[in-house]
């Protein structure tokens, strides 16, 4: 968790990831945010997320993705 | 059948009076049948389109599911009887099978979209070619090849995408597929969406086409005056405005310099109105029918940067764009391995930034092509590409220069939305010219335009439109303008729904009137025509 | 507004509903009223408006007028003219009234096409069965209507039967809609912002503009020079007009009506041999009498320098009387076309329409300097 919250920082130092609930639905992140937090994740994590997996409900918090993740983990 | 017709009012007048007469359990067939009468009108030939389409990925569709839910049960059955191993070979080869039928089915339908819309540009640009390479070669005559006589099926690019974007939304799990093929069928043919849009998800559109609508009158109202606010868009402002638009953009040679910027503004408002119009047209069908279909438009004028613009308009084109194209280019294997190259070799900052820019590349040309089979279309698509691109990489320099200048108040969101209307009307203009030279080159006579007295000099009133014309469309762009400014705290329909019925009826009465009284329809009265010629 | 705001709104709104202490039966009341209330005022105001915005073709382009008019009379005529300019500038049913008591109307109307004619005798015969029909020939030469505006004039006057119907299917150009016609205030919708006193004046009411159909001119331009005719490429006439001069024919033959055919001696559209034989050789295969005023100078007396005001296009009032003089005498003479003079009735109606004949006579002598 915490190396995603780093990533996120990184990618929006001024967006407060722990509490934002609505990242795509109020569109703080676009789809260029979203494509090149994809590649931090794959390489950090060693998982390939697919587009199948863009969806609001994964992407809108921090804690949703990080969710995600471990689903990732868990199938590979 | 055109929106702006007779014929379609009459449709849709009958067609919404059956509707509800008809059992609410048997709404949907009906639409359905209606949807393919709208269909059979515009030429039966036109149905096998359709049909293929339909039969092809409504089937492809169920296999795929099939296949996923025997993968589902059987990986239950042996849980924990198959090592790891064993697991993934399994897993693979159903995939396989999966990926085999989706590929069949989007390479048949693109297939078909491409051999009817792009056949005859690539053999106008073969022959481009093979001129020039006779004239190099001094062999005189070089072989040409003659055009296709194909007519482009009514909605092709639209309902391809739309059942497409099913296909893949089952494929990937997020959608169930529809068993029912009437269903299926219905989605793929609805037909206020066949002209020219909104492209809808199945996710959304399923929830409310098969429901059992009953007559409720306030939807109804809603959507009825949604249609008559369209009608007022396309007829007041749209189709007046193309008479002036057709008189610049149309004569290149006669209209440069200060004409090329008239052009460009009434090209933009032209389409706007025309196109938003449409989709008010299409929603407030669907909504006059109890159905809600995506939204299309938010204010897209508004916008304070092209990216903030392409959000806003044509939404559900982005999105699909977006959903099916970008993302899975971006994520997929060959691009993960690129990115992991550039950012080691040209450093994180470029190096993250080049992956993106090459999908964001083949997404714009793609859209730019799918607008039409021209050049027009895919320098304007490029043309937004770099623009965004350029936009993207200066980002961290706009955001350190508002600091410093602590810009950021209305004056500058004003001039920040100007600049972005400004930036998206000159883009357009490239697919309003005739060719993309003959757009470069009056671009060159607007910056060494010296003739910008015709703005005032009464110029504009040799384009076929009198002052009173423009006194219509001031008038409606300020109402436009009101209308969205008000939209920003949510419906105005909705709102002037909850004011007394004498308000109500003179509003919407009175905007009745001005579409019929003000509408650029039907034969052109024109007086000089009465003056009786002597025979 | 916020949405808690607006929702406390309905819920006042709503309460305020259940307070009033209307029965379900007096609100399903109101609204059934508020519909009708509605509807009234959109029929009405829509109809209102449409009277506003169609043309009056009372004061400039009256011939406009002249379909419409045929309906007012007592509809006992003997003789029917159908036709283009040709018939309503060049005969005077006054004179043939006058000078041979024959009871005759002319339905012509500008640049009418043959189909038209066709559907106007159609028409006519709903009312009435005259002895004998003439029609002019120049039309001929149409097979599809040449400019909306024309058929407007045409078809706007006829009172709907299934002959308007008709007519207006076999006159729309592409651009033009059926739906035009049973709404006109669709076609006229921008004509509010060319709209004048007349139309108000003439909203519901109209005058007067011609006499049995003829249209008078009393001034005079000479005729000079006129143009020959343009080498044509085709000089048959096409299927539709002929399809419709033989319905034209049956329909008088079975309605034992006597169908003549005329050329009106007008120098200008010009009048092709080629044209002239083919109707010769159609009237002699069918047995119908033909006239061409055109080969008839010295018979009729009519002398271009005096009677035409067009420079030989159309006659004027004298040229328009010495044409209805000598023809006058081929109805009444060679063809038994009574002479209704003694009855009453009919000759006190005659005695007004030429009062208003002469009046008219005399206010254009005025008008144009003559003196007579």
């Amino acid at each position: 968790m915490e190396e995603l919250m780093e990533i996120l920082q990184d990618l929006h130092p001024d967006v407060d990831f722990e509490t934002e609930e609505h990242l795509v639905d109020d569109k703080i992140l676009d789809s260029f945010d979203i494509v090149s937090l994809i590649a931090e994740i794959n390489e950090n994590f060693d998982i390939a997320v697919t587009a199948k997996d863009i969806l609001p409900e994964n992407f809108n918090s921090a804690r949703a993705l990080y969710a995600l993740i471990q689903r990732l983990e868990e199938e590979a | 059948m055109l929106f702006t017709s007779y014929e379609f009012l009459g449709f849709l007048a009958v067609l919404v009076v059956l509707y509800y007469l008809v059992p609410k359990r048997c709404r949907w067939m009906f639409l359905l049948g209606a949807s393919y009468l709208f269909y059979a009108l515009a030429g039966t030939e036109y149905l096998a389109y359709i049909l293929f389409t339909t039969v092809t990925v409504y089937y492809a569709a169920l296999r795929i599911e099939r296949n996923a839910d025997r993968q589902t049960a059987y990986l239950k059955e042996h849980k924990g009887k198959l090592t790891k191993e064993e697991k993934k070979a399994y897993k693979d080869r159903q995939k396989s099978v999966r990926l085999r039928w989706i590929l069949a089915a989007l390479l048949l339908n693109l297939g078909i979209l491409a051999v009817v819309k792009y056949t005859n540009f690539a053999i106008a640009n073969l022959n481009g070619i093979l001129h020039a390479f006779g004239e190099a070669f001094g062999k005189g005559e070089s072989r040409q090849f003659s055009f296709l006589d194909l007519a482009l099926p009514m909605g092709i690019s639209f309902y391809t995408f739309q059942a497409l974007g099913y296909l893949i939304d089952v494929y990937r799990g997020t959608v169930r597929a529809q068993r029912n093929f009437f269903r299926f069928a219905l989605f793929v043919s609805f037909f206020p969406q066949l002209v020219q849009g909104p492209i809808s998800r199945f996710g959304d559109l399923s929830q409310t086409l098969y429901a059992e609508h009953a007559f409720d009158k306030r939807q109804v109202s809603l959507g009825l005056q949604r249609i008559l606010w369209g009608y007022f868009k396309k007829l007041v402002i749209a189709d007046r405005m193309l008479v002036g638009v057709n008189a610049v953009i149309g004569d290149p040679e006669a209209f440069q310099g200060a004409w090329v910027l008239v052009g460009m503004f009434f090209y933009a408002l032209e389409l706007y109105a025309d196109f938003t119009g449409g989709i008010d047209i299409t929603i407030g069908i669907a909504q006059t029918l109890g159905i809600t279909l995506q939204e299309n438009f938010e204010r897209p004028f508004f916008s304070k940067s092209l990216k903030e613009y392409w959000r806003r308009w044509h939404i559900t084109m982005g999105t699909w764009f977006r959903d099916y194209i970008f993302y899975p280019i971006s994520v997929c294997g060959f691009m993960q391995k690129f990115n992991k190259f550039s950012r080691r070799r040209l450093g994180e900052a470029v190096g993250k930034r080049l992956p993106v820019y090459l999908s964001s590349f083949v997404v714009w040309f793609a859209t730019g092509i799918w607008h039409g089979a021209s050049w027009n279309f895919i320098v304007w698509g490029l043309g937004n590409w770099a623009v965004l691109m350029v936009s993207e990489t200066l980002e961290p320099l706009y955001d350190r220069f508002h600091q410093r200048f602590g810009a950021g108040g209305t004056g500058y969101r004003i001039f920040e939305v100007l600049r972005t209307f400004l930036l998206v009307s000159a883009l357009r203009t490239f697919d309003c010219y005739r060719s993309v030279p003959v757009t470069f080159r009056m671009f060159g006579t607007l910056f060494r335009a010296r003739n910008w007295n015709i703005l005032w000099d009464g110029s504009l009133l040799g384009l076929g439109l009198s002052p009173l014309d423009y006194g219509i469309l001031a008038a409606g762009t300020l109402l436009l303008l009101a209308v969205s400014l008000l939209q920003r705290r949510g419906s105005v329909r909705e709102r002037i729904f909850a004011k007394p019925y004498p308000v109500r009826f003179i509003l919407w009465y009175g905007l009745f009137l001005t579409v019929l009284l003000t509408g650029a329809y039907g034969v052109g009265y024109d007086a000089s025509q009465f003056i009786y010629n002597q025979f | 507004m916020s949405e808690n705001e607006r929702n406390a709104e309905s819920a006042a709104e709503k309460a305020r509903r259940e307070d009033s202490t209307e029965s379900v039966e007096n609100k399903k009341y109101r609204a059934w009223l508020r519909g009708i209330v509605s509807a009234l005022i959109v029929f009405t105001s829509l109809y209102l408006l449409q009277r506003l915005l169609v043309p009056k073709y009372v004061d400039d382009v009256v011939e406009g007028a002249f379909i419409a008019e045929y309906y007012g009379e007592e509809k006992d005529f003997d003789v029917i003219f159908i036709g283009d300019c040709e018939v309503y500038e060049n005969f005077s049913p006054a004179v043939l009234w006058e000078q041979y008591g024959i009871n005759s109307y002319i339905r012509g109307s500008a640049q009418q096409y043959i189909w038209q004619s066709y559907y106007l005798l159609e028409d006519t015969l709903r009312y009435e069965t005259p002895e004998v029909v003439v029609f002019n020939v120049l039309s001929l030469q149409y097979d599809k209507a040449q400019r909306e505006a024309y058929n407007r004039m045409t078809l706007e006057g006829m009172e709907w039967s299934p002959a308007k119907v008709k007519s207006i299917l076999a006159s729309m150009s592409e651009e033009e809609h059926f739906l035009d016609y049973v709404f006109p205030i669709l076609r006229y919708h921008t004509r509010w912002s060319g709209l004048s006193g007349t139309d108000l004046e003439y909203m519901f009411g109209t005058k007067p503009v011609s006499h049995n159909g003829y249209y008078m001119r009393v001034d005079v331009k000479a005729a000079r020079d006129v143009p020959k005719g343009r080498i044509l490429a085709d000089y048959g006439f096409g299927e539709k007009p002929l399809e419709y001069l033989d319905r034209m024919r049956e329909l008088c033959a079975k309605k034992g009506i006597e169908l003549v055919l005329i050329k009106a001696p007008s120098l200008y559209p010009y009048w092709y041999p080629e044209w002239e034989e083919q109707v010769e050789a159609y009237a002699s295969a069918h047995e119908l009498r033909y006239v061409n005023f055109l080969e008839l100078q010295e018979e009729t007396g009519i002398d271009y320098s005096t009677d035409t005001y067009d420079g030989g296009l159309h006659m004027n009032l004298s040229g328009a009387e010495k044409l209805s003089v000598y023809f006058g005498r081929i109805l009444s003479g060679e063809m038994g076309v009574p002479d209704r003079r003694g009855e009453t009735e009919l000759s006190l109606s005659w005695e007004e329409k030429l009062a208003a004949y002469e009046a008219e006579k005399q206010e254009q002598y005025r008008y144009y300097g003559m003196k007579q």
